[in-house]
């Protein structure tokens, strides 16, 4: 099956309110005449970013694990809790199910998003033209799966808020915590820059006679010359 | 501008005629990976409206309510979200609080009045002012609010607590359980059809405007006339 895209008819659709419009390369910030937005062929420096978002929370998912994020201290005396220490307290204490909630939301989810985004921004960045679906699908799934990791940060902001038992025990939250949530943020700003179009720019190259088949929507014509037809369009 | 019938998928960029949905359900999907296209959404703006105004109410009650109250011997401790985030704030961790704040009450609540704010005027014919940036707010905010996982924390809060104190659930927890299932179906509603209506409304006005009181009166039959005459055949079309 040959498909044309936006960027091959020369024309390009808005991120906000998803209008197509005609390019116009001499308006260097072309804004869409519909909503305003800037608009943009491709997220502007997608890999860049990604990238620089991923070192970052890779960075930060050092001390997000080693840090402590709950620190209790009660009359049997004082304990750190780490991430990992909590699963493993819930593990011990029977309740497996919550154990492996809490694992796959604030132990997988994290390390998942991290190899995957690495995964997706190498192959977008070699031009890779390697089962684009599959990687569109694995895109789909850290979009979803992300925002469950802040599970932990919620657990750990009402336990604090409920243990104040001054004589009896106090729960405060740790240095881990600032870590955790700004994993957590960071990647999925990361994933949000990347740009799953990436993955399929490639592969429509494969296709030479893509273009042929754009007749029934933009009518023949190639990317050089879309420029000149694009301003045509714009007197219409 | 005929490049208004046309759809880029937002995934792989490929263009599509857009398709005209019918069915009150109905989803266009990319064929070549599978993203979701369109959303029909016409016949739900009703829907979505009471919906959102429910939630609104919803989110109101879960903030201004305790979640739970701790009883340990008699010694009692309660907490709302908001207490909660002073909590935060006064162990000096302002920036977790402003994480949770953010997620749990920020963006929802942004998202919330925004929707109000463009789906009622929408609904009753004519476009809002700032109808652009109201809906690119809500876009911005709308992958940040975290209802639903805020309502699993507090489901594991709860399991942790019970073997440390007895645990009485107050009315908020039932509020976010109720926000959380409104939240829901609200996330389903692309603010991306609202433009498209708004596109609608405007051509429908782009008509010429009558000068005097004389001319308005000649153009209001002159509308119901051809209102009446255009109206006919598309009735089928539309129902």
């Amino acid at each position: 099956m040959k498909y044309v895209t936006a960027l091959r008819a020369g024309l390009v659709s808005c991120h906000a309110c998803g209008r197509v419009a005609p390019r116009i390369r001499s308006i260097t910030p072309q804004h869409c005449e519909r909503c305003g937005a800037v608009l943009h062929r491709r997220n502007p420096d997608s890999l860049m970013r990604t990238w620089a978002l991923l070192l970052a929370a890779a960075l930060l998912y050092i001390p997000a694990n080693l840090l402590p994020v709950m620190h209790t201290s009660s009359l049997l005396g004082s304990e750190d809790d780490t991430i990992m220490s909590g699963v493993v307290y819930f593990w011990t204490s029977g309740d497996w199910p919550l154990a492996i909630i809490v694992f796959i939301a604030s132990i997988m989810v994290p390390m998942l998003k991290l190899s995957v985004l690495v995964l997706l921004t190498v192959t977008a960045q070699r031009r890779s033209r390697w089962r684009p679906m599959q990687r569109t699908k694995l895109y789909r799934m850290v979009e979803r799966i992300g925002r469950w990791s802040m599970l932990d940060i919620f657990v750990v902001t009402l336990t604090v808020a409920l243990v104040r038992f001054k004589s009896i025990a106090v729960i405060t939250a740790g240095p881990g915590a600032i870590a955790f949530g700004s994993v957590v943020i960071l990647t999925m700003i990361a994933s949000m820059q990347f740009d799953p179009r990436l993955i399929w720019d490639t592969v429509e190259g494969t296709d030479g006679s893509a273009k042929k088949k754009a007749k029934p929507v933009t009518g023949p014509q190639d990317a050089q010359g879309s420029t000149q037809h694009s301003q045509d369009l714009k007197h219409d | 501008m005929e490049h208004d019938n046309l759809i880029a998928c937002h995934e792989c960029d490929t263009l599509f005629k857009k398709p005209q949905l019918l069915g009150s359900r109905s989803v266009a999907r990319c064929p070549r990976c599978g993203a979701t296209l369109y959303r029909s959404a016409y016949r739900r703006l009703d829907g979505i409206s009471a919906m959102t105004l429910a939630a609104l109410f919803t989110f109101l009650i879960a903030q201004a309510y305790p979640i739970l109250e701790l009883d340990a011997n008699g010694i009692t401790s309660q907490t709302t979200l908001f207490g909660a985030l002073v909590a935060l704030w006064n162990e000096d961790m302002q920036i977790v609080a402003v994480m949770v704040f953010c997620a749990t009450t920020l963006f929802p609540l942004t998202e919330l009045v925004a929707l109000l704010y463009v789906l009622i005027p929408i609904r009753s014919g004519y476009v809002p002012a700032g109808f652009n940036q109201v809906l690119r707010a809500i876009q911005f905010v709308r992958p940040w609010g975290m209802i639903e996982v805020f309502m699993l924390g507090v489901l594991i809060t709860i399991v942790k607590m019970v073997s440390l104190a007895r645990v009485i659930p107050e009315a908020a927890l039932f509020a976010f359980g109720a926000l959380t299932l409104m939240f829901a179906v609200v996330v389903m509603f692309d603010p991306r059809t609202l433009w498209d209506i708004a596109d609608e409304l405007t051509a429908r006005r782009a008509r010429p405007t009558p000068r005097t009181a004389a001319d308005s009166a000649a153009a209001a039959v002159g509308a119901t006339l051809t209102g009446s005459a255009s109206g006919q055949p598309a009735a089928p079309h539309q129902g």
